[in-house]
């Protein structure tokens, strides 16, 4: 199962709001 | 982590997820004022943030500490019961996890919120049972009569 991760956050604010889901922010330095 | 098909899934169900990495977005990182990795924070549907924590968790701690930050999101919002059953959930599902006297604390915080005046020294009570040696019992303490 894959996470469906996105980048930008204010798009995703954006989604929350209209959704009515929680945010998830993931800092990391994982190598890419 | 993410590989992991409970966390996935909970994550699916439960969140938008973004993720950042420092090489790409260090602007957001100062935004959030997230100064280590990983750092994990959680917001709520108006964006306001609810819960943070830094630093690896295996799977089971990991996904506490999520459905921890759903119940502060909840509670943040005054929405006394959902963030009582949440935090109860946490308790149910996570008991051996350090997120479980926390929820145990809110969770009687959430219910005497929502108008039982009892639920402070019930929780009390269940903390000489429960998760007697943490610092939510102690927090607890002082509701006991």
């Amino acid at each position: 199962m894959a996470i469906s991760w996105r980048k930008d956050v204010d798009a995703a604010l954006a989604e929350a709001k209209a959704s009515g889901r929680a945010l998830l922010l993931d800092f990391n330095a994982a190598p890419m | 982590m993410y590989p992991n098909d409970r966390v996935a899934a909970f994550i699916g169900e439960n969140f938008i997820p973004v993720k950042i990495h420092i090489k790409d977005q260090p602007e957001t990182f100062k935004r959030f004022r997230a100064q280590w990795t990983p750092t994990l924070v959680i917001l709520d549907r108006d964006g306001v943030e609810r819960h943070r924590f830094e630093g690896f968790l295996p799977v089971t701690d990991f996904l506490s500490q999520l459905a921890l930050g759903l119940a502060h999101a909840a509670f943040g919002r005054e929405q006394w019961r959902e963030a009582e059953e949440r935090y109860r959930a946490v308790v149910r599902d996570f008991p051996t996890t350090d997120a479980a006297p926390e929820a145990l604390y809110w969770a009687g915080v959430s219910r005497y919120k929502g108008g039982d005046q009892t639920a402070l020294a019930d929780t009390a009570k269940r903390f000489q049972a429960a998760y007697p040696a943490t610092t939510w019992a102690k927090k607890a303490s002082v509701w006991a009569h």
